[in-house]
């Protein structure tokens, strides 16, 4: 705390003494072990790994149906095939390559649409922020008008009139989403600009444009980052809800979503075609929330000091 | 008289807002790349086709000509055809909608008694284990939404435990006729408990998922607000007086530390019916929010269109409730 206080003093008002990399997010790594951080972190990028490998991994072909085999359950089952580790659903897909390849979408949709409704919402609150004035009144009162339209109903008619797709999907959450990252930066910046630093480097004469990124940025970063990550949870759960509906990809490629609603259908004769991507799902938004919820206890402002 | 002065601005304030509401509504179908009409036609239509739907809608005028046509009709209750149904929009939406106004109301009735109990339990075992336990419950229950909750419940009582059924609002067989679309209410005013007792068994699963979320919301924030009033000079004053824990927390503290909760449950109650859509998807239960969801595959302009004005409606109404009764319910502000 008290380093990074000495880091902010340093930096802004003696210009001479060696400085940290300016966007570097001053974050000291002890703080990062806490339990909930590991867990989360550890299991998503396990996720990322699968994703990315998905191709390598997977056992079978995701699309390939066999209808000899089909409705085989998962290994240790009786009548189990144990090529098919998580058995087969009615087509005879293999339910483990399909649940592989499903997390692609997840986590693409996940990391695109939290990040560009991170990155609108974050630009604009630092601007209104900071800048305060005409500014602040017009993108404050755009974020009041937008928080009065309800989520549901902005989704519906988003995805009513960009029609079906993932980049609907996407646009849907970073249009809905962005007020979220707007209001908070903005609250944060404006606290962390009434600070002594940010008044030092004011005095010293920095352009203001300067002082919100090199002083104020890197100070609102964790905030930012608990944000990103909380929003990356709600996005795979918004993706999941749109391929159950059949709103979100087209059927032919594999999402979580898509296999819980076809789950559903043949619930009785093959229950794992709906349990294996429900688990998945699940485990991946309690994933995303325990690091939102670790990141924010390590990184909270309010704690620090 | 102040009171009904702030009653009325409120009510103005209310209309003005379902008003932007219809604005962006009619902008957003509007300003569809292309036109609304792409959207409803089918890929085989002609070029006359095109031109006569375009005609029946009034797209063919200026943009303000068509504004205070369709305000005209939206006043007057008219929404036009439902492409997909072909039937009258605000027909479908009355006998499609108490169904899901039946199911929000039960499941915030659920929310608020589980989340009230927690946290006044939370309270009275404070610096116990039962505290501690309740804290991590829920936070877990925080951390899951409806979707899953829902999906939970199919795996859990569709397949583990089949006592419960999977879909639908009412036995079929039970060919029963009502006089409203209130059916819960209704067999309950008119003393039928076996059809009482199926329409709710239908509805334990869907509001259970949909009450979960708000119940841990409500526990976590007045637990919250409780504990501070308990540290409050008036409850100081009441112990000192020799009365019990339990009548501290129910009596002295719970009424000054409703008013957060209250304001909070109205915010979270909009969620809940935005959480309707999804949920009566998976249950396959005939409320508006299932509808919509058929409205958008179906791109069927005009129910979509009083879809979200009814959505919209009632997130209105709700906050205007809601703000009604916490001024009503204040006690700091009743004195004044």
């Amino acid at each position: 705390m008290l380093e990074q206080a000495q880091g902010r003093a340093s930096e802004s008002v003696r210009e001479k003494a060696p400085v940290t990399p300016r966007f570097a997010l001053r974050l000291p790594v002890a703080r990062l072990s806490d339990p909930r951080i590991l867990a989360g972190g550890g299991f998503l990028c396990f996720l990322v790994v699968v994703a990315v490998a998905a191709p390598l991994i997977a056992p079978k072909d995701p699309l390939e149906q066999d209808l000899i085999s089909s409705l085989l359950p998962p290994a240790g089952l009786q009548g189990a095939d144990p090529s098919h580790l998580l058995g087969t659903d009615d087509l005879g897909r293999d339910v483990l390559s399909r649940l592989i390849y499903g997390s692609r979408t997840a986590l693409f949709v996940a990391v695109t649409a939290a990040t560009l409704a991170c990155a609108i919402g974050s630009v604009l609150g630092l601007l209104a922020g900071w800048y305060r004035g005409a500014a602040d009144v017009a993108i404050s009162r755009l974020v009041e008008i937008w928080m009065a339209f309800p989520p549901v109903l902005l989704s519906i008619l988003l995805v009513a009139v960009l029609g079906p797709g993932v980049h609907s999907v996407i646009a849907a959450i970073v249009i809905i989403d962005w007020t979220r990252f707007c209001r908070v930066v903005r609250a944060e910046t404006m606290s962390q600009g009434a600070r002594d630093y940010v008044i030092a480097a004011k005095t010293v004469g920095f352009p203001r444009l300067n002082i919100l990124l090199r002083e104020i940025l890197p100070n609102v970063m964790p905030i930012i980052v608990t944000l990103l990550s909380l929003e990356m949870g709600i996005a795979v759960i918004v993706e999941a809800i749109l391929s159950f509906v059949g709103l979100s990809v087209s059927s032919d490629v594999p999402t979580w979503g898509g296999m819980i609603a076809q789950g559903r259908q043949i619930l009785h004769e093959g229950w794992w075609v709906f349990a294996a991507p429900l688990a998945a799902l699940s485990a991946t938004v309690l994933a995303f929330n325990l690091l939102g919820d670790g990141l924010q206890r390590a990184l909270d402002p309010v704690r620090q000091r | 008289m102040n009171n009904s002065l702030a009653v009325i601005r409120r009510l103005v304030q209310s209309a003005a807002t379902l008003f932007g509401v219809g604005i962006v509504v009619f902008i957003l179908l509007r300003v569809v790349p292309g036109d609304p009409t792409a959207m409803m036609i089918g890929p085989g239509a002609s070029a006359d086709d095109v031109i006569a739907l375009r005609a029946r809608y009034h797209l063919d005028e200026p943009l303000l000509l068509q504004f205070f046509g369709w305000l005209r009709s939206a006043l007057s209750g008219d929404f036009g055809t439902s492409i997909s149904l072909h039937r009258d929009v605000m027909e479908v939406l009355l006998s499609r909608l108490p169904a899901t106004i039946e199911l929000a109301i039960a499941a915030l009735l659920v929310a608020v008694a589980a989340g009230v109990s927690l946290a006044v339990l939370a309270t009275l075992y404070d610096r116990r284990a039962t505290a501690g336990i309740i804290n991590v419950a829920v936070g877990l229950l925080l951390a899951v939404p409806d979707f899953v909750w829902a999906l939970a419940f199919v795996l859990l009582f569709g397949l583990l435990l089949p006592v419960l059924p999977l879909s639908g609002r009412i036995d079929p067989t039970l060919d029963i006729p009502f006089h409203t679309h209130f059916i819960l209410i209704e067999s309950l005013l008119t003393g039928r408990m076996t059809v009482f007792a199926d329409i709710a068994a239908h509805m334990v699963m869907p509001v259970l998922a949909l009450a979960i979320p708000l119940a841990a919301i409500i526990a976590r924030v007045l637990t919250a607000s409780l504990s501070e009033a308990m540290e409050a000079d008036y409850v100081l004053l009441a112990r000192i007086k020799g009365h019990s824990r339990l009548r501290l927390v129910l009596q002295e503290a719970l009424p000054n530390a409703i008013g957060p909760t209250l304001a909070l449950t109205g915010v979270q109650f909009t969620f809940l019916v935005g959480g309707t859509v999804i949920v009566e998807r998976i249950f396959a239960y005939p409320g508006i929010g299932n509808l919509g969801v058929d409205a958008v595959i179906n791109r069927d302009f005009p129910l979509i269109q009083g879809l979200v004005l009814a959505f919209g409606a009632i997130f209105i109404v709700v906050n205007l409730l809601v703000d009604l009764a916490v001024t009503a319910l204040d006690p700091r502000l009743s004195h004044a």
